[in-house]
């Protein structure tokens, strides 16, 4: 397209403008609490590289990196699922390296299903860094039966609930109806039958929802208030709130609590590989690690950080994932490119009922 | 010495340097290359081609164009209710406050644009939700029994967004009522005019040109508000904008996300216009 040469065209000479970044400043897209000072600061005392961090979510990370073309930051973190689609749509990414990553640091399954899930073309795009789930954080005392996602829709806590209007609502709530999304993901049109059901579901039940949360810190807000009993969230957010009020409790859902990889992916136009290899291979380390779960609350792929992890969290993490619990968690499978679009329209439905 | 033509025209065009280049690069290319993306359809991966279908899918889907009826209409509800409330305050610091208490009662009106919006929002949420100030303060009177939830609906918008705007109203009504010569009133008076004629014969026709261009002012700000509905709204917080930033950004749908820009460029210019025809203003008169 024209405009688009002429765009970059312009970008390119306003780049010229200003002073090129430093080769060894690695500009990090990332997540909340993932890349903390402290472990910034060990870096930069270690390999004398600075730390740029940006914070941001899947959505924005790859609409950012669309909108430059790739460029702009040398080292990011989607989740796993959603490095597969935006790759064959916009080519935002470049291949991994696996020769400059210590295999050695990672949790070797992990890092398998990773591997399988960000391939493209034969080529490996993503390896993981931090996991987590999204289940159900309930306060027990006001909420004592909601055990899966679909109890939210209970009549007895309306508006007193909440969950996010985004796609992982969706799969969650297929799951809790007894269907399988992930095994319609190749079928259109049957993942459109499921994608129906699901939206008659979330329209009825939208007269329960109190708000539809967008951020942690807003959801956290809404339960420690008390305005909220029960809702669908990250694990993270139930165990801080746990720590304040032992009746508020994270519960892997019946139907299989929700599983995400957030992964480190180099981006197309990255300029610092370098710099983003050894940021990998850095956090990685147990110790360095374990630093990361302090502060982003959920547990990475590093092996053996989790028996340097903080005792309190360990045992959370241990009420909420009973084994079978843990074998139960649907991770999320890489997402076909063109299904947000089909997903989009029933959300924005939804919202507009 | 007089300048000669050439250097005087290099002047004038350093001087409209900026606004040009302004004009050029931030408002003129970007909507040129959303126009263009706007008429492009998607139909596979990484395959485009030139088509309407972007905007059929709006005028198809109830859901975008209900959207938009909505945020419109909210907006010219907005914009009625801003110059309702502005006016007779705007009338006060004009015409009944003298000297001092004039600039502070014209502070007043600005201090709460030295924080920035997103913290005005959240005032308001602080004191409209279940556990804030305003629910307290009723069960505190005993005009309530239990907690009230006063967040996440259309009148939380609806305070929100007069709220943002009052400032933009006020200033040009201020500023058409300053030149009013009070004389015309006290003639109005003496004529035997009653307060609320005077009101309708004079005042308001001399202050027409504020009302509209405020009311412009308003109106577009309202419907291009992004984070007043989305925070007040809570779940029902449908707004143009809204929708515009989740084709973009959540839907990596830029194509149809440029579409509704477009429409949302278009369609408010025509409600501009009608406003104007039916207020039987011109835009250069409103301006100058």
């Amino acid at each position: 397209m024209k405009s688009r040469t002429f765009a970059l065209a312009l970008a390119t000479a306003l780049v010229a403008l200003v002073p090129q970044a430093q080769a060894d400043t690695l500009r990090l897209l990332t997540w909340g609490g993932y890349a903390p000072q402290n472990v910034i600061d060990l870096f930069k005392a270690e390999t004398g590289h600075d730390v740029e961090v940006t914070l941001s979510n899947n959505e924005e990370m790859i609409s950012k990196l669309r909108a430059t073309g790739g460029s702009g930051f040398d080292l990011a973190q989607p989740s796993q699922d959603r490095i597969l689609g935006p790759q064959l749509e916009f080519g935002i990414y470049k291949p991994l390296d696996l020769e400059k990553i210590d295999a050695s640091l990672f949790i070797p399954s992990m890092l398998e299903a990773t591997k399988v899930n960000t391939t493209v073309d034969g080529q490996i795009y993503g390896i993981p860094h931090i996991w987590g789930t999204d289940g159900l954080v309930v306060n027990t005392a006001a909420a004592p039966d909601v055990d899966d996602y679909i109890d939210l829709c209970d009549p007895a806590y309306a508006g007193k609930v909440s969950y996010r209007l985004r796609r992982p609502t969706l799969i969650a709530f297929a799951f809790s109806m007894g269907l399988d999304p992930f095994a319609a993901y190749g079928d259109t049109a049957a993942y459109e039958g499921i994608l129906s059901q699901v939206e008659a579901k979330l329209r009825e039940c939208k007269a329960n929802v109190k708000t539809y949360w967008g951020g942690g810190d807003e959801i956290t807000g809404l339960i420690r208030s008390g305005e909220v009993v029960a809702a669908m969230a990250w694990d993270t957010g139930g165990w801080a709130l746990n720590a304040e009020n032992p009746d508020i409790r994270f519960i892997a859902p019946a139907s299989g609590a929700m599983g995400w990889i957030d992964t480190f992916v180099i981006p197309s136009g990255g300029e610092a590989d370098e710099a983003a290899y050894a940021w990998i291979n850095f956090v990685m380390r147990p110790e360095i690690a374990a630093m990361i779960t302090a502060s982003a609350g959920n547990f990475t792929a590093s092996q053996g950080a989790d028996e340097l992890v903080d005792e309190a969290l360990k045992a959370r993490y241990q009420a909420s994932f009973p084994a079978e619990a843990v074998d139960n968690i649907n991770w999320y499978p890489p997402v076909p490119a063109g299904l947000e679009s089909l997903e989009g329209a029933v959300l924005d439905r939804v919202n507009a009922s | 010495m007089t300048a000669s033509p050439a250097i005087r025209r290099i002047t004038l065009a350093l001087l409209l340097a900026p606004l040009m280049l302004w004009l050029g690069l931030l408002v003129v290319i970007p909507h040129i290359d959303m126009l263009l993306l706007s008429f492009t359809e998607k139909t596979g991966v990484r395959q485009y081609q030139p088509g309407l279908a972007n905007y059929r899918t709006f005028f198809v889907e109830p859901v975008y164009w209900t959207i938009f009826l909505r945020t419109a209409l909210m907006s010219i509800l907005a914009t009625l209710l801003t110059l309702v409330i502005g006016f007779p305050v705007a009338y006060f610091i004009a015409k009944l406050a003298r000297g001092r208490s004039k600039a502070f009662l014209f502070l007043l009106c600005l201090v709460p644009f030295w924080v920035s919006e997103l913290v005005r929002t959240f005032g308001w949420m602080i004191l409209l939700r279940e556990t804030g100030l305003v629910s307290g303060a009723l069960q505190a009177l005993g005009l309530v029994s239990g907690p009230v939830e006063l967040l996440y609906n259309d009148a939380a918008i609806m305070v929100g967004l007069v709220y943002t705007s009052m400032l933009f109203m006020v200033v040009p009504l201020i500023t058409a009522l300053d030149s009013l010569d009070d004389s015309f009133i006290e003639a109005g008076y003496d004529l035997g005019g009653s307060g609320w004629s005077i009101l309708r014969e004079i005042v308001i026709p001399h202050a027409m040109p504020g009302i509209v261009s405020g009311s412009i002012v308003v109106f577009m700000l309202s419907l291009g508000n992004y984070l007043t509905p989305v925070l007040l709204g809570g779940k029902d917080s449908l707004w143009f904008t809204g929708a515009i930033y989740t084709q973009f950004i959540t839907r990596f749908n830029w194509e149809q996300g440029a579409a509704f820009g477009m429409l949302l460029l278009v369609l408010s210019s025509l409600i501009v216009w009608l406003g104007l025809k039916l207020s039987g203003q011109t835009l250069s008169r409103t301006v100058g």
